[in-house]
This record gives C-alpha cells, sequence and structure tokens, in this order.
C-alpha cells in the first residue's frame, strides 16, 4: 500500500440506503436529478427502465437492487448518476447525491468484512474519511445487470 | 509512391469503377442498338478516360490494352465499323482485363504481370475486316498506325486536338482532361458537320500548323456557322462543368454522423413543438413552427445526400444476364423500371448481393431454353423485368421473370424430403405458402446443381440479408406463367416509419415494413372475435384463422391463457414476419409517424424482443419491438412449425371462403364437404340397401346409386343399428353415387380450406370450424371408392380431376 500513499483521488460521492459510496470522477458523465423512466419489460430486475438523456437513450440501473437492499420508501425519487462505461452511458439511481471528496491512497483498505453479500462484489474497497467510510464502487461491476445476485 | 500519387490513384480507381459498370452496361445495350452513336460515344469516352488517365499515371499495360480498345471503339463510333457479336464479346473481355488489372493494382498498388498479349491482338484483327472500303486513306494509314500504338505505349505531341474518324495516336497524350469533351466530338454528335470536314480542319491544325481552335477553322471552311459552334462550346462546358465542378465526394461516415445530428435535432424539434403548443405565446409558437419547417426540409436534405438510384446497384446486372444467359443458353431480355428510384447508400449496399443472387436465379431457373420456351407456345426470349418504385415510405423492388414458375407440387416434394415440413402441415397449406418455403434454410429447387446457383447460397440467405436490414420478401408464381420477387425494404434505416401503439400504460413502436393492418375491436367483438383452441388464442380475420399473441403476455405483463378476462375494447396489429402472419394483441393504436431509432444499451441487448428505442414527441422513450423475435418466442413463429397451434396458421393463410356441409361420421368424426360437390341430402332405411358384389346399392330415382360408407373409407365401423341411414348424393356427368355418413350438422360458411392432393389417407387435410377440429373430406377418393369409373366419361370440368388417369 505504501506505493499509493501520494496518488490523489478524486470521487464523486452520492448515498444508496445510508451508505456512502464513491465513483472515479473520471467515470462520471453527469448528475442529474430524477428523470422518468420508461420500463423495459423482461428486463434483468436491476434495469429500472429507460431515460431520455438529451436526446440519447440511456439505460438506469438501479444501485439498489444491484446491492441487494429492499426498495425505495413509496414517493422517494432516485437519482442519476450517468457514468460512462466503454462507448456507452448508463445511469446509476441512487438515494442522494454528496460532494467530490479527495482521497489519498494511505486512506484506502479493502473492502471492510461488514460489508458482505451483493455489495462485496461491487465495491474495490473503502476509504477511511473522517467520521465515515467512503465505499469505492467498481463501475464496470456495478452496470452488469446479468451477475447472479 | 508519393502520398500525392496514391491519392490520384484512389480517385482513379473509385472513377473507374464506376465507369467500368457503365461500359458493362453500355456494351449490353449496344449489343442490341449497335448503331447507337450516344452508346458508342459513351463507351468510346469511358475508354479514353482510362487510357489517358492510365498513361498519365504510368500504368503501362492498362494504358495499352485500352488503347487498342479505343481504336476499335472510335472506328465504331464513326461508322468505319459495325458492332458485331465478335466485337462486343472482345470489348467486354477488355472490360474484364482492364477490371482485373484494377483489382490488382487496389490490392497490391502496381498493375501485376497480365497476360494481354491475346487480346490485343484480338481486338487488333478485328480492326482489320470491312476497314478497307469504308474509311478515307487517311484513316487507313492511321489504324495501321493504332496497331502498332497498342504495343507501344503512344508517342505525340500534346495539342488541342478534336478527335475524328482515326486521330488515335495524338489523342493519348491529352490524359489529364478525360471529361473535357472535343468541340469536334460535339459537333459530330450534334449531326452539325461531317465526320470528313473535322479532318480536313484537323489536318490543317495539325499538318499545316494552323494554331486557331477548331471552331474558328470549321468556320472558316463554311463547315458550320458560328452559331452551331458556340451552341458546341456551350455544351462543352456545361459538360465539364457537370463532373468536375458541381459535385464533391464526401466520405460516407461524415454523412452518418450527420444524419444522426439531424435525427437528434428533429427529435428536440419535437419536443420543442409539442411544448410551444401548451404555452399561449404567439412569438414562441411562430418561432417554433418556423423550426418545425426547417428541421423537415434539413433532415429531407441531408437524407438525400445518403440516396442513391438503385440503378447504381443494376449497372452490373445487364452484363451478369447477358453472361448468365450464353452459360445457360437462354434468351433474356433485361428489362429495367424505376432505375431513378433512390435509397440510403447503406440499405443499397445491403441489397446488392440478394439481388444479384435473385436475377441470376431467375435466368438459371425461372427462364427456360429458347426451345422449351417455343414448345410452350412462348417467345423464344424470355424477359426478366426489374422495377423499383416508392411506396408508403419504402421501396418496393419486383425482380419479374415470364419463365416456367415454381412448381408448388416440386417445392412440396422438396420440402418433405428435406424435412421441412410434415406431410400433415403440407396437406394443409396454400399454394403461395408452398412457394415461399423456397426462403427456408435448406431448400433449393435447382433439381441439378449448376455452376451458377446451388452452391449452397440459398434463398433463405436471401431472405435473412432482407430482414437483417428491415427489408420482407416474398415471391408469387403461377407455373408455366413466371415468378415474381417482391422486396420492400425502408428508405433509410436511422429514420423509418412506425406505428406507435399503447400496451398496459406503456408506448411500443413497431416499424410499418412489418404491419400488414390493423383491426379494432369494440368490447363486444373482443369478447366473441377472439377464440381459443388448445389454449391458443385466435380471431377469425374475414374467413382465415389468425395466430394471437397478446402482447402483454409476451412482456410477461400477464398470463396468456384461457381465462383471460376480455378487456374493454383492444387493437390487433397483424404483423407479417418470416412469411407468416399474425396478429399483435394491444390496448390501443396510437399513431403512424416517423422515428429516429435508438440504439440500446448492453444490459437489453440479451431479451431479443426490442431491437431499439425511440423518443417521442413528448420526451419519452419507447421501446421499438423486433416483431420477428416477437413472433419466435411466442410461439407462433416457432421455427419448426410443430405446434397445432401453427397448423391452425397454415390453415388460416387459404384466402378462400366457401360454404360446407358439416357431417358426422363413425362415432365422433366432424367432417366438411364443399357444399358445391353436394347434389342432395337423402335419407334411406337400411333394410333398402342392396348388396352388388362387393358394394351397396339403393335404387334411387330408377337408377342404381352406389354407396361408399366414409366410416370404413376413412377407417372407421360404423355403428351398424341404425335403421334408416343419412346419404349425400354427387351427382356429374349423368352419374351420381351416394356417401353414407352418420350424421348431417349443418352448412356452415365461417371456414377455411385447404386444398392439396398430397395425402393419400382419403382427407384433404383439416381446419378449424367452430372451434372444432373438421376434417376435410377428399370428395373425389369417396366417389372413387363407390364407383371406380365415375370419372370415365364424365365431362372435364375442373382442372382438379384431370389426374383421373392415374386412379384408371
Amino acid at each position: 500500500m505504501s506505493s499509493t500513499t501520494t496518488t490523489m483521488n478524486q470521487f464523486s460521492t452520492f448515498r444508496v440506503a445510508d451508505q456512502l459510496f464513491g465513483v472515479d470522477v473520471g467515470r462520471v458523465q453527469e448528475v442529474i436529478r430524477y428523470q422518468p423512466m420508461t420500463p423495459v419489460p423482461m428486463a434483468r430486475p436491476a434495469v429500472a427502465g429507460l431515460i431520455n438523456l438529451r436526446g440519447q437513450v440511456v439505460t438506469a440501473v438501479d444501485l439498489r437492487v444491484q446491492l441487494g437492499l429492499p426498495p425505495r420508501a413509496e414517493g422517494e425519487l432516485p437519482l442519476n448518476v450517468v457514468v460512462r462505461t466503454g462507448e456507452e452511458a448508463v445511469s446509476l439511481l441512487v438515494d442522494s447525491i454528496g460532494d467530490v471528496v479527495d482521497t489519498t491512497g494511505d486512506l484506502f483498505e479493502a473492502p471492510p468484512e461488514t460489508v458482505s453479500g451483493p455489495a462485496r462484489e461491487l465495491i474495490s474497497g473503502a476509504y477511511k474519511l473522517e467520521g465515515k467510510l467512503l465505499l469505492a464502487l467498481d463501475v464496470d461491476r456495478a452496470v452488469d445487470v446479468d451477475r447472479t445476485s | 509512391m508519393t502520398e500525392l500519387d496514391d491519392e490520384i490513384v484512389q480517385e482513379f480507381l473509385v472513377e473507374s469503377h464506376e465507369n467500368l459498370d457503365q461500359l458493362d452496361r453500355d456494351l449490353v445495350a449496344l449489343e442490341r442498338e449497335p448503331a447507337s452513336r450516344e452508346l458508342l460515344g459513351s463507351v468510346f469516352r469511358t475508354i479514353h478516360t482510362i487510357k489517358g488517365t492510365s498513361g498519365f499515371l504510368a500504368l503501362h499495360q492498362l494504358e495499352s490494352v485500352s488503347h487498342v480498345g479505343e481504336n476499335l471503339l472510335s472506328r465504331l463510333r464513326d461508322g468505319v465499323l459495325t458492332l458485331d457479336t465478335e466485337r462486343a464479346a472482345a470489348l467486354l473481355d477488355l472490360v474484364d482485363a482492364v477490371r482485373a488489372i484494377l483489382g490488382c493494382l487496389e490490392t497490391t498498388g502496381a498493375e501485376g504481370t497480365h497476360d494481354l498479349a491475346e487480346l490485343t491482338a484480338r481486338l487488333a484483327s478485328l480492326l482489320e475486316p470491312d476497314a478497307a472500303g469504308a474509311a478515307a486513306p487517311v484513316s487507313a494509314v492511321a489504324a495501321a498506325a493504332a496497331v502498332a500504338a497498342a504495343v507501344v505505349a503512344a508517342p505525340g505531341a500534346a495539342t488541342e486536338a478534336a478527335s475524328p474518324a482515326s486521330a488515335a495516336p495524338p489523342e493519348a497524350a491529352l490524359p489529364i482532361q478525360p471529361e473535357h469533351e472535343l468541340l469536334g466530338e460535339i459537333l459530330l454528335e450534334h449531326g452539325t458537320v461531317s465526320p470528313s470536314s473535322v479532318e480536313a480542319a484537323l489536318l490543317e491544325q495539325q499538318v499545316a500548323g494552323d494554331e486557331r481552335p477548331i471552331g474558328e477553322i470549321l468556320v472558316d471552311h463554311g463547315a458550320v456557322s458560328e452559331k452551331q459552334v458556340s451552341e458546341a462550346l456551350e455544351t462543352q462546358s456545361e459538360g465539364r462543368r457537370s463532373v468536375a465542378d458541381s459535385t464533391i465526394r464526401v466520405d460516407v461516415d461524415l454523412l452518418d454522423a450527420l444524419m444522426r445530428q439531424v435525427g437528434e435535432l428533429v427529435l428536440t424539434r419535437n419536443q420543442v413543438v409539442s411544448q410551444a403548443a401548451t404555452l399561449r405565446d404567439t412569438n414562441l409558437l411562430r418561432a417554433a413552427q418556423r423550426l418545425n419547417l426547417i428541421a423537415s426540409e434539413l433532415q429531407e436534405g441531408v437524407m438525400k445526400t445518403r440516396m442513391q438510384p438503385i440503378g447504381n446497384v443494376w449497372a452490373k446486372l445487364p452484363r451478369i444476364v447477358r453472361d448468365l444467359g450464353v452459360a445457360c443458353n437462354r434468351q433474356v431480355r433485361l428489362e429495367m423500371e424505376g432505375a431513378e428510384t433512390e435509397l440510403d447508400k447503406t440499405l443499397l449496399e445491403a441489397v446488392k448481393d440478394p439481388l444479384t443472387h435473385l436475377v441470376r436465379n431467375a435466368v438459371d431457373h425461372g427462364i427456360e431454353t429458347a426451345e422449351d420456351r417455343l414448345a410452350a407456345g412462348k417467345p423464344a426470349e424470355g424477359v426478366l423485368t426489374l422495377r423499383a418504385f416508392h411506396e408508403s415510405g419504402q421501396v418496393n423492388i419486383e425482380i419479374r421473370d415470364d419463365g416456367q414458375g415454381i412448381d408448388p407440387a416440386r417445392v412440396g416434394a422438396k420440402a418433405l424430403e428435406r424435412g421441412l415440413v410434415t406431410r400433415d402441415q403440407l396437406a394443409v397449406m396454400s399454394t403461395p405458402e408452398i412457394v415461399n418455403m423456397i426462403f427456408l434454410p435448406g431448400f433449393s429447387t435447382a433439381a441439378a446443381v449448376t455452376n451458377v446457383s446451388g452452391r449452397g447460397v440459398g434463398m433463405d440467405v436471401v431472405r435473412t440479408n432482407i430482414e437483417k436490414i428491415g427489408g420482407t420478401v416474398d415471391v408469387a408464381s403461377v407455373p408455366g406463367r413466371g415468378s415474381t420477387i417482391r422486396i420492400k425494404i425502408p428508405l433509410t434505416l436511422a429514420i423509418i416509419p412506425a406505428v406507435t401503439f399503447q400496451c398496459a400504460g406503456e408506448r411500443y413502436a413497431i416499424p410499418q415494413v412489418a404491419l400488414v393492418e390493423l383491426v379494432s375491436l369494440d368490447a363486444e367483438e373482443a369478447q366473441k372475435g377472439i377464440e381459443w383452441v388448445s389454449e391458443a388464442p385466435v380471431y377469425r380475420l374475414r374467413g382465415r384463422l389468425l395466430p394471437l399473441v397478446y402482447l402483454d403476455a409476451v412482456l410477461g405483463l400477464s398470463a396468456e391463457d384461457g381465462t383471460r378476462q376480455p378487456r374493454e375494447s383492444l387493437s390487433l396489429v397483424v404483423l407479417q414476419a418470416d412469411g407468416r402472419q399474425f396478429g399483435l394483441v394491444v390496448d390501443r393504436v396510437l399513431d403512424s409517424e416517423e422515428i429516429v431509432v435508438k440504439p440500446l444499451g448492453r444490459q437489453l441487448k440479451g431479451i431479443g424482443i426490442y431491437s431499439g428505442a425511440t423518443i417521442t414527441g413528448d420526451g419519452a422513450v419507447a421501446l421499438i419491438l423486433d416483431v420477428l423475435n416477437v413472433g419466435l418466442q411466442s410461439g407462433v413463429l416457432s421455427a419448426s412449425r410443430d405446434r397445432a397451434f401453427t397448423d391452425a396458421s397454415v390453415v388460416a393463410a387459404v384466402e378462400e371462403r366457401e360454404s360446407l356441409l358439416l357431417v358426422g361420421v363413425g362415432e365422433d368424426r366432424r367432417m366438411s364437404i364443399p357444399l358445391g360437390m353436394v347434389t342432395r341430402l337423402e335419407e334411406f332405411a337400411v333394410s333398402a340397401i342392396e348388396r352388388v358384389g362387393s358394394r351397396e346399392v339403393v335404387q334411387y330415382r330408377g337408377q342404381i346409386l352406389p354407396l361408399v360408407r366414409l366410416a370404413s373409407h376413412l377407417g372407421n365401423y360404423s355403428d351398424p343399428d341404425r335403421e334408416r341411414v343419412q346419404v349425400v348424393v354427387h351427382a356429374e356427368g349423368g352419374r351420381s353415387v351416394g356417401l353414407l355418413v352418420e350424421a348431417i350438422h349443418d352448412i356452415t360458411e365461417e371456414s377455411v380450406t385447404g386444398r392439396s392432393d398430397l395425402d393419400s389417407t382419403g382427407l384433404l387435410g383439416s381446419a378449424i370450424v367452430d372451434n372444432r377440429v373438421t376434417e376435410m373430406l377428399d370428395v373425389r377418393s369417396a366417389v372413387l371408392a363407390a364407383d371406380p369409373n365415375f370419372f370415365r366419361n364424365a365431362p372435364v370440368e375442373q382442372p382438379a380431376f384431370e389426374m383421373s388417369g392415374a386412379y384408371s
């Protein structure tokens, strides 16, 4: 780990079920408020629907489903964290948006033992911030709806 | 090779390939119209251009071979020689040789080595025969020089020379302005001046060193008027502008990007316009309307830049048809209608191969040899017609031949042999359906594998390729009269006409190309009209059984079974895919509109039933259904045709509708007899039946009526305890037979029949009548069972009976 102590990382943060997650800012295209969605019957459960992002059709993946968490309460609208994967954009549905956080490699640790289940597969590790824990999300796994979950 | 050279070579290749296609077409046309100066002029110019540019690029083989061809052509054009088959063949070979060299140049960057001695010699020798008498002495000398020039690259000084009959060598040095038609040529074409006057003027230019332009010399000689020269000069400059100045080459990728952006603009426009309509701001509304108009025009304009006439693809076909005709010993005339019909370049590329395959097929399998045609009372020359036209936002292409047509019996037998259908399925199929089986994978009608077709690339590949670009293909054929293959493809892939509808609260779209018709059912019709046949819903559409698919069931939003509650009202979207029709049950049809197709993300690729998404006027996303996959996943288009359900749909495809008599046979079999074959219904006491030899008869109207018990005829035992029997009397040509049945049920019009003589069990097949499986009696075989001689003396009224000889 000592070799990474000097690396600075910027994370775009958001909350899902009161857990703080972060995605490398380089992967985030934009963050937008709730968008009406068109459901896609027969799609995987994690596919919440399709949104119209300025004329582009973007698939919205619900992180609650991906993380194996219970659904949002009635009337609670998710926000979109639009990330780039390969050539296309995918929206990750989250509960609320946080700040952009600077971290350094020395704060990084492997996924804590307390994180279990599907969530463990989706995070690459945790950053011990002051008073809170930032879980670093593996974007490519997070948008993979074919994972057995 | 420097970069600049490379670029020039690329340009040359692109241009030459286009020119060669034009050459093929012109030469084949010339064979029919050997005297056409216009065609000869065009061919001459093309070869001249190739020769000139190849000289400039130091492609010596290309230059020398095109040079000899040019000599021959210039003499043909000037009427010194006439174009006969031999010369046409040599010129076509020349085109091939040029193409081969260009191909080599394209792949290796060099000419390569080609043995052109034989071709060069042949072309040179064809300069000879009728040259002596017709040409002036100057021409004869020049002709000799031309032959010499074929071997050595042409020398000669660059002079502003026109091109008379035989001034080939000097011309070779004018390679850089190939499109620049020479003034002398134009005047000759206009017919304002004789070749000899031009020659005289040229001689003055070249020999006497007169430096005035040729037009001036000619006016001076009194050969033409000044007005004629100025007209010709105008023609000359127009020609130059149209080729060089008014067109540019654009990378297709750039057009693709432009097209996408315009697609976005159209969507944004839709949103702005629909938003503006809700606000009461007049200025905004006016601006929105203006935007609407401009965006539409822009969209149309950008789409046009990608449009190319289908003639570009057809250009290769005359040559193919000609060569194939010679190879297969067929006389074929190729006619083309609507070559100017335009479609998107991408689509044009995609239909090229299928089209070529279909044309080859038509020549090889469709059109007969001249002898066969004459024997069949048709003209020796077959006609192959290509027709293209726009219709409801689609391009229609027809390939029609007046050949032997497709024999449904042969197709049926082949499909059976290949295991593509079962005998029972075949028995209930309609003729169009049987004929369209040629598109099934693993089918090939070629009785013998020829070197033309039968190379494993079948009609199924044609269909797959057409369907890949959202098109459809089907065939109609009249045995002995010919076949017509119809291809329908969208104008463009990015923006397609579609119909939108609602199901379970969401909007979906289906490409118009798959749509056959829309049927709207009110609550009562929905309840009564949709019937369930072994848990599969069907709808009677004008006497046919249309298999139905509930979209909400396909989408997993409700269960598909007989317990479904009838809804208020619903709509049937009748679709065609894979050569079959089915009805998609949706809640409500919304609109017919142009939609911009958006690709779906990776997360949705595996589902299959969606081909993309689009954005509607109000900014929402709507999914586009993949009709073929919806059909396949719901089972109505099961590839193996193994579901009883599909059989019903097969039966349903027959358009015929006639009255049927429904009778009971044996214990519980229900059978239909076409009412037209029923003369009378009678009832006899069992005691009245007498025996003659092994046959049963009754006395009836002073005659002996032979009887056949349908139950035993069809392998059942009838109930012997009855006192009275029901008899269906069939009379024809003075003879009568009685078909003994257990019960007369009903006469119905609501039916569907399939006719086929392929089943030997005494049945023509089965159909679903009033929700019950009903067998269709083969009346002829039943009649013959009662009276083997029945049809012996009967007048041949129906063609269906012409096979009676087989029974005697």
